[in-house]
């Protein structure tokens, strides 16, 4: 479904941000990327859906080059969901308008259908009561649901998830990754940039380890936890998982 | 000092100053306001976008229309503007253009670059995430700029963009220029006519006074109640 191949990016002349990045995500499949802060896992998902340009390399989406510039990009990318680390709701549009926007401007979708498929998505994130509020009426993990029906409510191939549950408080992280953890039962693809190793653990099936750029480690989940093979992963695990 | 005069002028002439004289001065001021924030919001376009060419001449002409004095803007487009008409069509005698018109054209082109500095500051208020994800959800640029940029930054930026419209009120009234009977410039033909020069100058300072000191206390209490549904 998505295939990472060689993929280089500079910022600037000399930093490099990305450092031949190969890996894939099968469809079907759960990929965890974790890393410390700084070593480029949200550059790596922005460049999927080329809301990051990169210089080398390539990446196929679905059989499609992202980085053609004949690739149609909005219509690809409204095939791909995608939730930020800071929500992005669009603040002077009420939740339901929310969900409805793309799905009419972009699909073509009528407003009724629109706001029946939207209610149907609240319904399932747990926020139908909340459709006419606004987003500053919502908390942080409200917001987050509400981000990820609006990005399902495109009928997405795959879900893109970047640092989803950085931004929130402990006690709301758990909410937003019930509602992924649903998703990822139901056979969604999906590739997570996160540092949650509870839910890397619970549903993913490789995890992916960045540091400085590289992928350091692609490996399947039981042989990530048990015995991870660089020595970067395994001072990064007993960091996290030591408390 | 008082004793002669005759503020009666002021009753006699009312219908003069506010059907005529007041609603061109309004007139001028809602189009001008609307013609510059459009072309203004082209304008902040031309100068955030990523072709540097187009940045360019936005920049040479905000920075143009606001190294002149308004009034030279006013005088040199009435009597250039006919000259250029007749150049583009290629008629044999320079275009008449009204005064309305050429004054029309002058406020859009000369607020447009402030308006465009206004609405420049409000599209760099809304954070790069907003964008990003208009465009994750497949919105074109062209989209994501209709539907979520520019309605936050034009609602961010409602109380200024109002402010300076408030500003753009008096300065029509420089319009007197070309003898055009906006509302300050029927006061002074109804003064000069009748020798009255200290009642309707008087009369004209308290109109603008008023009009704009009640349009700025709205424009506060605007300012509070979109505070709070922020």
């Amino acid at each position: 479904m998505i295939e990472i191949s060689h993929v280089n990016k500079w910022y600037g002349p000399s930093f490099q941000v990305l450092k031949d990045c190969t890996t894939s995500v099968a469809k079907g499949e759960v990929v965890v990327v974790c890393g410390p802060s700084g070593s480029g896992k949200s550059t790596l998902i922005k460049c999927v859906n080329a809301l990051e340009p990169f210089q080398e390399g390539q990446i196929i989406l679905d059989g499609i080059k992202v980085n053609d510039p004949k690739t149609d990009l909005p219509k690809l990318r409204a095939r791909v969901g995608m939730v930020f680390q800071h929500f992005e709701l669009f603040p002077h549009l009420r939740i339901i308008e929310n969900l409805c926007l793309a799905q009419e401007k972009v699909l073509g979708r009528s407003h009724d259908e629109a706001v029946a498929k939207g209610d149907k998505l609240l319904e399932r994130v747990g926020m139908k009561a909340h459709a006419n509020k606004y987003p500053a009426e919502l908390s942080g993990g409200q917001q987050q649901r509400v981000a990820i029906a609006r990005a399902l409510a495109m009928d997405p191939i795959a879900m893109l998830f970047d640092e989803p549950t950085s931004a929130l408080d402990p006690e709301m992280i758990s909410e937003v990754l019930d509602v992924m953890v649903d998703l990822a039962h139901e056979g969604m693809t999906m590739m997570v940039v996160t540092h949650e190793m509870g839910f890397a653990s619970k549903v993913a099936n490789r995890v992916i380890f960045m540091d400085k750029g590289e992928i350091v480690e692609d490996a399947q989940k039981t042989d990530f936890f048990g015995s991870p093979r660089s020595e970067r992963a395994q001072k990064f695990l007993s960091k996290i998982l030591s408390h | 000092m008082f004793g002669n005069l005759d503020f009666d002028v002021i009753r006699r002439s009312l219908p003069y100053l506010f059907l005529d004289g007041m609603s061109f001065t309004l007139m001028l001021t809602g189009l001008s306001a609307l013609g510059g924030l459009i072309f203004g919001t082209l304008i902040a376009l031309m100068r955030l976008s990523s072709y540097k060419l187009l940045g360019r001449i936005a920049g040479l002409y905000v920075d143009f229309m606001r190294s002149l004095p308004l009034v030279l803007v006013i005088f040199w487009f009435y009597f250039l503007v006919p000259y250029i008409g007749q150049w583009l069509t290629g008629a044999s005698r320079p275009i008449r253009v009204g005064a309305f018109t050429s004054s029309l054209v002058t406020f859009i082109m000369f607020e447009a670059a402030y308006f465009s500095e206004i609405m420049r500051a409000g599209i760099q208020s809304i954070s790069k995430g907003q964008p990003a994800a208009a465009s994750a959800l497949g919105l074109t640029y062209s989209q994501s700029m209709r539907y979520i940029v520019l309605p936050q930054a034009f609602r961010n930026m409602l109380p200024v963009l109002l402010t300076q419209t408030i500003v753009l009120f008096q300065d029509t009234s420089l319009v007197y220029v070309l003898s055009i009977p906006d509302f300050l410039g029927a006061a002074s033909k109804v003064a000069q006519r009748d020798g009255r020069l200290v009642e309707m100058y008087l009369f004209a300072a308290l109109v603008y006074f008023v009009i704009s000191c009640l349009a700025s206390y709205g424009v506060r209490r605007l300012q509070a109640r979109i505070a709070i549904v922020r």
